[in-house]
């Protein structure tokens, strides 16, 4: 059972969500964030001042997947968020080591 | 200059008096005509919707203010406008007015005669035609958002306690002061001939410099210039500007104080100047760094506003573009310096009120063609007398501001702590939060 941490476009959300429903891989918590990595800023004007942005703003997506569907759910990501340019995202994998849902009492991936 | 435009609507038996004032004689001289003032129920029913009006611009300028700064000093931000409304609103009744208005003391204040309002009611002054109280009324809507405006240049820093001391003793030494000299009867920028529809010296030239110096005495925020301190809510900005345009028909359309042509006229150029000035700082933006930006376009449309103040009454429509449009990029050609300069007008109140207002109060006499006659139409001595207005607003305004500060910074200290200052003044000088989860 892993957790897939997805840092994507804000508006690639929709493609990703569809791609991983397409794929029968339900279920996803967003957060909205804001961040850099190799793409750095931005430029914003304000009243004819430019500023350089550092942050910009990212969708953060989690889902937690069997392991047999890790690379099904990744693959989805990746072509449904790829646009080839700089600032497309990142994609971290976790180790989960227990799941519990909360109206049953399943454990495990059961709880999925 | 209200005492030139209700000319046109007075009727003809006290038309005489006004001509007099016109001229520069002292009220009481003319008090004497047998004809009493009349009401009259067009006028007075304008006059009653432009004071609501005008006091609807000072939430509005609390939202334009509001989105402009980063999301912990919200509330601090609109405070300072809302804090205006209800201190301004009682001085105006106490001693505001009278300080205003009252019988002229040396050409240069108002005596204590209207103290609390006595003996102000229903009956009209020497030539108008709206009752004694609407024009209270109106006039203190005026001084409501003439204190507020100053708080964009110290904002996100201003101790609240600071802030709300300096706008009392400043309605009651600056603006009562200058509203005298250029409106009240006796009033010796009046007598001189300076013409001011709507407040373009007394409100926005003295807000404007006042907030320049104010922000010069305070210092910059933390983090300016360098790190980027952005808007936190553009379309607050934008909900508070249209606010702001459209109560300004009754800041300057109701400065005819009349419901006639002089308003009509008034209220056309008003807007086209609003609009012209939104276009050309729109352009600018478009031309210069590629994008035509909302905020630009807000600010250019309150340029306009601005610069069309004093002139409103008296320059056609077709000056009004010209006067909107130079108007906005002389305020951007500011604001782009400044920021470069490093002076943290933050919210840019001299950017566009002290630098919108000189340009504006500059023009009125190159474009006065209604009333009254500018360099364009053949009077020269008019511009000089503006430039006497615009140079005598500076230094009076500028001086006493600069005691007053220096006054209450020994007193109660002007500024809130580095450590206030970073968790914002919503939380260290109200206890609120703008926004919850």
């Amino acid at each position: 059972m892993k957790m897939i941490r997805a840092i994507i476009q804000p508006h690639r959300l929709e493609a990703v969500r569809d791609a991983l429903t397409q794929r029968g891989i339900m279920g996803m918590t967003v957060f909205e964030a804001r961040g850099y990595g190799r793409q750095r800023g931005h430029t914003e004007v304000y009243r004819g001042a430019e500023y350089q942005v550092a942050f910009r703003p990212k969708i953060v997506a989690d889902l937690v997947v069997p392991d047999n569907q890790v690379d099904d759910a990744t693959d989805a990501i990746v072509s449904a968020a790829k646009s080839g340019s700089v600032g497309d995202g990142k994609i971290f994998i976790f180790e989960v080591g227990d799941a519990i849902r909360i109206r049953t009492g399943d454990r495990d991936e059961n709880a999925l | 200059m209200r005492r030139f435009r209700p000319v046109r609507s007075i009727p003809a038996a006290t038309r005489r008096p006004m001509v007099a004032a016109a001229l520069g004689l002292v009220a009481g001289t003319v008090a004497a005509q047998p004809a009493a003032p009349a009401i009259d129920t067009g006028d007075t029913a304008w006059m009653l919707v432009s004071a609501a009006l005008v006091l609807l611009m000072t939430p509005g300028l609390a939202l334009f203010y509001g989105g402009l700064v980063r999301g912990k000093n919200v509330l601090g931000t609109m405070m300072q406008s809302l804090a205006a409304m209800a201190l301004v609103g009682v001085l105006w009744v106490v001693c505001g007015y009278t300080i205003a208005f009252g019988s002229d003391l040396g050409h240069v204040v108002g005596a204590f005669d209207y103290l609390l309002l006595r003996g102000v009611g229903g009956d009209p002054l020497d030539g108008q035609s709206i009752p004694h109280l609407l024009f209270v009324a109106f006039q203190g809507m005026f001084a409501i958002i003439t204190p507020a405006l100053i708080g964009g240049a110290v904002a996100e820093r201003m101790k609240f306690k600071a802030f709300l001391l300096f706008m009392l003793l400043w309605v009651l030494l600056v603006y009562a002061p200058l509203a005298h000299w250029v409106w009240g009867s006796g009033g010796w920028l009046l007598e001189l001939g300076a013409l001011d529809f709507a407040g373009g010296t007394v409100v926005h030239i003295s807000s404007g410099f006042s907030a320049l110096i104010a922000c010069l005495m305070l210092g910059r925020r933390r983090g300016f210039p360098g790190e980027p301190i952005l808007p936190h809510n553009l379309p607050l900005v934008i909900l508070g500007a249209g606010l702001l345009w459209f109560g300004w028909f009754g800041f300057n359309a109701g400065s005819a104080l009349a419901a006639n042509g002089t308003a009509a006229l008034a209220l056309v150029t008003t807007h086209v100047s609003a609009a012209a000035g939104a276009l050309a700082w729109l352009l600018y933006d478009w031309i210069k760094h590629g994008r035509p930006t909302a905020l630009g376009t807000v600010s250019g449309a309150v340029a306009g506003l601005v610069g069309i103040t004093p002139a409103a009454g008296f320059v056609s429509p077709a000056a009004a573009i010209a006067l909107g449009a130079v108007t906005s990029l002389g305020c951007v050609t500011f604001v782009t310096w400044r920021t470069r300069r490093g002076i943290d007008d933050s919210l840019d109140a001299f950017g566009i009120h002290g630098v919108g207002g000189t340009i504006g109060a500059l023009l009125t006499g190159v474009f006065a063609s209604h009333n009254a006659a500018g360099l364009l139409t053949g009077d020269a001595r008019q511009f000089g007398i503006q430039i006497v207005g615009v140079v005598a607003t500076y230094v009076y305004v500028g001086i006493v501001t600069f005691i007053l500060l220096k006054v209450l910074q020994g007193a109660v200290g002007l500024r809130v702590t580095v450590e206030e200052e970073m968790i914002g003044l919503d939380q260290t000088q109200h206890g609120e939060a703008g926004y919850s989860m």
